[in-house]
């Protein structure tokens, strides 16, 4: 089912809503897409015309400056005229539904819906429901997936790593609630590294996280040894609200990325996050400002990413000249 | 009263074990005899059931109608002639309604009302607390005066245990059945899908099945303390089943349904946020499926309901987690049942019992069984006829089922109740 809604009879991409059911050709070519784009950031001007007259909302039903931000410049710079619509303030708070906001979107002639929501599922339910000549691109779904962030990590992992075969990945902290993690371990599967480590407690892992593909761990000196690359995920301050954890401080003592950790990983390892960071938390200053740290170059990579991903599903192959 | 004559078709009556190629004969709204006919019987209606099977009308024992309070998702007019067409002739209604069936007037409302829809067998199910806030005990007495069946909290929780045995005690005080929909609230939470494999992919809410068995055994603890004779709705998981069969087995007298589309889906056959597969309990694994049919064809559950819960449009259309839970079921229950034979090969006087002579029992009714002197609730079927779930052959106002669009196999063709032919299947 995910297949056909989000491929076209062609097999290309018209929506990106999960990386599920997606090839390692077609991920592979994102990420070549990705690559062509990534200078543009670069130039003097900013922009191509690939998406000129193209109109592209961010429908963000949940907060989000960050994730939004990156994908306004995106579109943006691939000369697309942007609408930010940040409903989790506006209209379906007053009782609107989620069906009426698209269609009123769509009576105004859009061609992307770029959808951030707090329910799983919510882009597949509008990729399903929207006029046909839409494209949706998922910005992250409750606790199902958030594709493009998969695909900026696996462009940077590719930048330093150069290939996928081989790897051996750490992923580390609340992989429950992640949309994040869940992308990022298909995306993983998918293009062929070794192996995937998640490394939490066990209040933090999902109940059949052995069906996902991955080597649970609960140790976290163990669970580094050896790894290419760590990715730590954010901890959202609530989960020790509801017995998840009992407080930030034994969360950092277990999970934390400090420098001593670290050392169990590979001495060329790299240190990945998707933001926003809790310092202290999840990791030490020390890790996150340090050498081994490519956090910053993932958020560059998100603009290239989604540029990618926005002219692949709006039909425009090939990327810039 | 019209005398009717039903002839050639394959009876088969659970409770009088009976199961033999012959006629049925019905007078005064009565079954008046089975196989042969009476020498000088003439009757107004002849049925020829030849390739059918005659059993007993089903017994629901759990049917949303969503009146009053719903009427936009279905109205006991709309929803009883789906019952009709899906050879239920006596359902019970859960006090989920707006206002729940929490005092005589409501009662009076439902029964006027299914009166009026010419289907008189719609029994109440009253709450087991006022407004089912799971607080203060409701009006057992002046329910079961207006015609309560049962009592039950339906999906709402219960205050605390104290309120559960206190609520076991003063229903057993009544001599009324006590229908309990096992679930702790704190460990299903917003759950959606049961926690396994699939939504750990999917990144949905899940409900294990502890929330469930939990509640169950706790249930059953005091079932054994307070002595009240409690009946378990909808099982969904291995574990749970396990518990029935042993406090069966030392002696408590507990019964148990399954809701029809529990024994044949499981969490593998979920499309991903489809909401027609959002269901509550949940789409369990492929084990606790296993051991649903297990518990059915070892006589642990000892009825299937449908556990029809119709929805308007509106309810499914959304993410997954927030859209309403629950399946239109009614008339997928016959050719459902039947696949239980074909499918899972368990016995099928064990499935027809299952759906006439063990509720009946469960309920204390006089029906379910096509004795001499009995109402003439009848169901006369075709257990090879295909037929497809669209527009064309649906009743029911909700078309919320994971089967839309889908060929099944046996269709009801005559339903009878109290005597009188209410329905019958016209091949569009």
């Amino acid at each position: 089912m995910h297949r056909h809604l989000q491929l076209t009879e062609h097999g290309k991409l018209k929506h990106f809503l999960s990386i599920e059911g997606l090839s390692k050709r077609l991920l592979t070519e994102i990420l070549d897409t990705a690559e062509s784009f990534a200078g543009i950031s670069e130039h003097q001007v900013k922009k191509v015309p690939l998406l000129r007259g193209k109109t592209i909302v961010n429908l963000f039903f949940e907060n989000s400056t960050r994730t939004r931000t990156t994908f306004e410049l995106a579109a943006t710079r691939l000369s697309a005229d942007v609408l930010n619509m940040n409903i989790a303030t506006s209209a379906t708070s007053k009782g609107e539904s989620l069906l009426d906001t698209i269609r009123n979107l769509e009576a105004m002639h859009v061609d992307m819906f770029v959808v951030r929501h707090a329910l799983s599922g919510a882009a597949h339910f509008i990729a399903q429901h929207t006029a046909p000549h839409i494209s949706v691109i998922n910005a992250g779904d409750g606790q199902h997936a958030h594709p493009t962030q998969a695909m900026l990590d696996m462009f940077t992992i590719r930048q330093h790593k150069k290939q996928f075969a081989g790897l051996k990945v750490a992923i580390v902290g609340d992989i429950l609630h992640s949309r994040v993690a869940r992308s990022q371990i298909l995306a993983l599967n998918t293009l062929g590294v070794a192996e995937v480590r998640v490394i939490a407690p066990k209040t933090l892992l999902p109940a059949h996280v052995g069906s996902m593909g991955v080597i649970p761990l609960h140790v976290m000196e163990e669970g580094l040894s050896d790894v290419d690359v760590v990715i730590m995920l954010r901890l959202q301050k609530e989960r020790m609200n509801s017995a998840f954890l009992p407080s930030e401080s034994e969360f950092f003592k277990c999970y934390g990325l400090t420098e001593t950790k670290l050392q169990q990983a590979k001495p060329d390892a790299i240190v990945m996050h998707p933001g926003p960071i809790n310092r202290g938390v999840e990791i030490a200053s020390s890790v996150a400002d340090g050498p081994q740290s490519v956090i910053l170059e993932q958020v560059s990579n998100g603009i290239a990413v989604r540029m990618a991903v926005m002219t692949m599903t709006l039909g425009h192959h090939g990327g810039a000249a | 009263m019209t005398k009717i004559l039903i002839e050639n078709g394959r009876i088969i009556d659970p409770a009088n074990a009976v199961d033999a190629v012959g006629s049925l004969c019905i007078a005064d709204g009565k079954i008046l005899q089975v196989l042969t006919p009476p020498a000088d019987f003439t009757p107004d209606l002849t049925i020829n059931a030849k390739g059918q099977i005659v059993c007993p009308g089903f017994i629901d024992l759990s049917a949303r109608l969503r009146e009053p309070g719903h009427s936009q998702k279905g109205t006991i007019k709309s929803e009883t002639r789906a019952a009709l067409s899906a050879g239920v002739t006596s359902l019970c209604l859960p006090p989920d309604t707006k206002p729940c069936i929490d005092s005589p007037a409501v009662v009076e409302y439902i029964k006027d009302k299914a009166e009026a829809a010419d289907y008189p067998r719609v029994y109440s199910i009253g709450a087991l607390t006022q407004r089912l806030d799971g607080t203060e005990l409701s009006s057992m007495f002046a329910l079961k005066q207006a015609g309560c069946i049962a009592v039950s909290n339906a999906h709402a929780p219960l205050g605390n245990l104290l309120i559960l045995r206190r609520a076991m005690e003063y229903a057993g005080t009544h001599g009324l059945l006590l229908m309990c929909r096992a679930n702790e609230a704190s460990l299903s939470g917003k759950g959606c899908a049961h926690e396994g494999a699939m939504a750990s992919q999917y990144g949905l809410p899940g409900i294990p099945v502890a929330a469930e068995s939990i509640a169950l055994a706790q249930a059953l603890e005091l079932a054994q303390l307070t002595g009240c004779r409690m009946h378990v709705s909808q099982i969904s998981c291995k574990q749970s089943v396990i518990k029935i069969q042993q406090a069966k087995k030392y002696g408590l007298n507990v019964t148990a349904d399954a809701a029809i589309h529990q024994l044949h889906l499981s969490e593998n056959d979920v499309l991903p946020f489809d909401s027609h597969y959002h269901v509550i309990p949940p789409f369990r694994s492929e084990e606790d499926g296993h051991y649903l049919r297990e518990g059915l064809a070892n006589g642990t559950i000892d009825a299937i309901c449908s556990d029809h819960q119709p929805h308007d449009l509106d309810a499914k259309l959304g993410a997954f987690p927030e859209t309403e839970p629950g399946i239109a079921s009614l008339e997928t229950l016959l050719p459902l049942t039947l696949e239980l034979t074909s499918l899972h090969r368990i016995d099928l006087h064990k499935t027809l019992a299952a759906l006439t002579q063990k509720p009946a029992a469960i309920l204390g009714l006089q029906a379910g069984a096509l004795t001499p002197g009995f109402s003439a609730d009848v169901c006369i079927f075709d257990p090879d006829l295909p037929w497809q779930v669209n527009e064309q052959t649906w009743h029911s106002a909700g078309r919320n089922t994971p089967y839309w669009q889908q060929s099944l196999i046996g269709k009801v063709t005559h339903t009878i109740q109290g005597g009188r032919l209410l329905y019958k299947f016209r091949n569009r």
